[in-house]
């Protein structure tokens, strides 16, 4: 009985030898084509040209860049930041937006539910780059023009110019309100870390969300209010009417407006389904016994329910996660400056560097999606059930 | 008389609120406790604003008929304008077919009938000889209108250049090549990361992970740009053939997934007996194991379409006139502006993928109950 399984062997080496070589002769073509016709277009191969100086200006920077000093590397990593920041906010946004629908739809009241389905349908049955305009033109058609901007309670101006918003400035010496928004977060870590330990050895039970809220709003808000008093105090730059346009202030493009919110209403809808999928396959009964328990409802979703829903809410939710990183690259259209616009448009058009600027921002999409996937996969060895 | 004993009869409770009626119905549903209430009103406070108004502003403030866009705007009209449909009407040739040469047109229009038919044959699960079905839909269909939308003369069909098609045209074109590329190589891709020969797993894992973890912008940008690079000499690619590769292999990650996941739920007892029968390697695959895991994996397979039909919006941004780009040339027709045009022109828009969308959700919908109402048995 050996002989059929030599020839299985046989073949399967044959057909993997020959399938090495197909792709060597395809990507060698390929190469030798690229070099071939790269040469005859006078365009030298290689990232030298990350270092020349870029010369065109983008419309919002996270970093200091300025057209006539700064290179194609500095454009690459504002489009980097740009990219990254309104992938930050989507998810935050969309993660907020989906699990309220997401429970809306398991409401006792059916009006809440109904109106959640209908959330859902409707903006998972219709791209995203067509909701992407309907935010940037046809909700800007409706507000007011940049030189009547709306006032909002005189804080901040809308208009179709974008948003502005009150700028507190860090600099000085009210770099301590941030640091204490950090110092914030480390303490809510060592509250939770306590938490844990308590659960874990028998010792009562350690509260942990309402003194984090407390300890995250606090401390930068006692450090607000301490500058004050000791005369530093935070300054607060109002925007204002000027002649022409809003001035001062933190301007927020509306290209960025529009992108965050289609980004998001249209992640919610499908982190929404995720959040009902995952509600739904907790077995009725942990709910029931919760109840019989002594728990309310509110107890029993907190502390029964929705630890075991997270298992089947985290990896897709993930993929939903990448999805709004990927998604971004959408901003091309409405003309965010992203990494796409900037680098594979604009940085492409100028250098004509082809093969090096499609493969930066592909190995950076793939860098994101996979450090995403293992911080996603750690979280979820973590809360995945320890079967005993 | 002992101290525990009633001398007493209890007096009767109150009946019970009313649970049976539509008096029940309305307080189990709407009333059943006070943040429920709270949440009700809420809710029928804004339906009760947001209905009218867009009732108003589709249906009875809207404009029907008109030349141009005069018959739109407020201030000709003398009147609150609401949606401007005579836009859509005047430019719904346009939209459906962009520059095709309209004494052509039934060309499209048979292929759209071909379309249907492959569709249906598909789709339709009690249909007579679905394995013809899929040498047609997979086959003969796409040569077919291949021929139909750019021509043959020696059929006697004058070609027409692809820079001339457009509108939902391109977009159903863009779709459908999409799914015709995707669903076999999906399955090959699918089968290769299975495989038990390293080469093809890695090469199978890496191919579709380099698919999945890139936006698809960024490979319809390398389509368009490298696409000819890599090819040898002068040949040209054409136009609407860049993003149509691009398309075709990212979406064939894509369903290489969903395809994986329905051989995994294939048991292996099913091709373990397969082999004890005497089937070969590609024959059980074919007769035992491909037709269960399809069958598993229909609805995901539906799902991916959907959303591979959604993403054909992303060709616009790299020059193709499908839907969207013939939606926005028209919008920005200088006869046909008035203040509620874009939001007429986005409106239907949304009217037609989500019409697509949703009704190909509902026949995912469908199998996905049928595969569930088999299992029970």
């Amino acid at each position: 009985m050996t002989e059929p399984r030599r020839a299985i062997g046989l073949r399967a080496v044959a057909l993997q030898t020959l399938l090495v070589l197909a792709v060597a002769v395809l990507v060698y073509g390929a190469a030798t084509n690229a070099a071939q016709k790269l040469a005859k277009q006078g365009i030298v191969a290689g990232f030298g040209f990350l270092s020349r100086n870029a010369g065109f200006d983008i419309s919002q920077r996270l970093i200091p860049y300025a057209a006539a000093t700064s290179t194609y590397l500095d454009a690459f990593l504002v489009g980097l930041f740009n990219t990254l920041l309104a992938a930050a906010l989507g998810i935050v946004l969309a993660t907020l937006i989906g699990f309220a629908v997401g429970i809306a739809r398991l409401s006792p009241n059916l009006l809440a539910r109904g109106l959640a389905s209908a959330y859902v349908e409707a903006i998972r049955n219709v791209p995203l780059l067509l909701q992407l305009l309907v935010w940037y033109v046809a909700v800007r058609v409706a507000l007011p023009p940049a030189e009547a901007p709306a006032s909002l309670g005189g804080a901040a101006f809308v208009s179709q110019r974008g948003l502005v918003l009150p700028r507190p400035d860090f600099s000085g010496a009210a770099w301590l309100v941030p640091l204490a928004f950090l110092a914030g977060i480390v303490a809510v870590g060592m509250v939770r870390r306590r938490a844990r330990i308590a659960a874990e050895t028998g010792r009562p039970p350690v509260r942990v969300w309402l003194p984090g809220l407390v300890l995250v709003l606090l401390l930068p808000g006692l450090a607000w209010i301490g500058l004050g008093l000791a005369g530093h105090p935070v300054a607060l730059h109002w925007p204002a009417r000027g002649p022409y346009d809003v001035e001062g202030g933190l301007p927020i493009l509306p290209e960025f407006a529009a992108l965050v919110m289609g980004l998001s209403t249209y992640t919610a809808a499908f982190i929404a389904e995720i959040v009902r999928a995952g509600l739904s396959s907790v077995a009725r009964g942990q709910g029931e016994a919760a109840s019989a328990l002594g728990l309310s409802r509110g107890q029993a979703l907190r502390l029964v329910v929705i630890p075991q829903a997270l298992r089947a809410i985290v990896p897709p939710l993930t993929s939903q996660y990448l999805n709004v990183t990927k998604n971004s690259s959408l901003a091309v259209l409405i003309g965010y400056p992203d990494l796409v616009h900037v680098f594979m448009g604009t940085v492409l058009n100028q250098t004509n560097q082809a093969v090096e600027v499609v493969a930066i921002t592909m190995a950076v999409y793939l860098a994101l999606s996979l450090a995403t996937a293992f911080l996603m996969n750690l979280y979820n060895r973590r809360v995945t059930m320890v079967e005993r | 008389m002992a101290d525990y004993l009633r001398s007493d009869l209890v007096a009767p409770r109150a009946p019970p609120a009313a649970v049976g009626g539509p008096l029940g119905w309305l307080r189990r549903n709407l009333f059943s406790s006070l943040g429920n209430t709270v949440t009700t009103l809420l809710i029928l406070g804004f339906l009760a604003w947001a209905l009218p108004a867009a009732i108003r502003f589709l249906v009875i403030d809207a404009v029907w008929t008109g030349a141009s866009g005069d018959a739109c705007r407020p201030d000709v009209a003398g009147r609150p304008v609401g949606a401007c449909w005579a836009f859509i009407a005047d430019k719904i040739n346009y939209l459906a077919y962009g520059s095709y040469p309209a004494p052509e047109r039934w060309r499209p229009n048979l292929a759209f009938a071909l379309l249907a038919l492959a569709a249906g044959w598909m789709l339709w699960l009690e249909a007579p000889r679905r394995d013809l079905g899929a040498i047609f839909a997979f086959l003969a269909f796409p040569v077919s209108a291949y021929l139909l939308l750019s021509g043959a003369p020696s059929l006697g069909l004058a070609p027409v250049a692809t820079g001339l098609w457009g509108g939902f045209l391109v977009t159903i074109v863009v779709a459908v090549v999409g799914i015709v590329v995707s669903l076999p190589l999906g399955i090959l891709l699918a089968l290769g990361r299975r495989s038990t020969m390293p080469v093809v797993r890695v090469l199978s894992t890496a191919f579709i992970e380099f698919w999945r973890g890139v936006p698809l912008i960024t490979v319809l940008f390398m389509a368009n740009v490298m696409l000819p690079l890599f090819l040898p000499g002068d040949i040209t690619v054409d136009r609407l053939l860049r993003p149509l590769v691009g398309i075709a292999l990212f979406a064939s990650a894509y369903m290489a997934e969903v395809v994986r996941g329905g051989l995994q739920t294939v048991p292996k007892g099913q091709a373990e007996a397969a082999a004890a029968l005497g089937l070969g390697h590609a024959q059980s695959l074919r007769l035992v194991v491909l037709p269960q895991a399809l069958k598993v994996a229909l609805p995901g397979i539906v799902n991916t379409i959907i959303g591979l039909f959604k993403d054909t919006t992303l060709v616009s941004i790299v020059g193709i006139s499908d839907f969207i780009r013939v939606l926005e040339a028209s919008r920005a027709d200088p006869r046909w502006s008035a203040p509620t045009i874009p939001a007429t022109a986005y409106a239907f828009a949304a009217l037609v993928y989500f019409s697509v969308c949703f009704g190909m959700a509902r026949y995912a919908g469908f199998i996905e109950r049928r595969l569930a109402a088999g299992d029970r048995r």
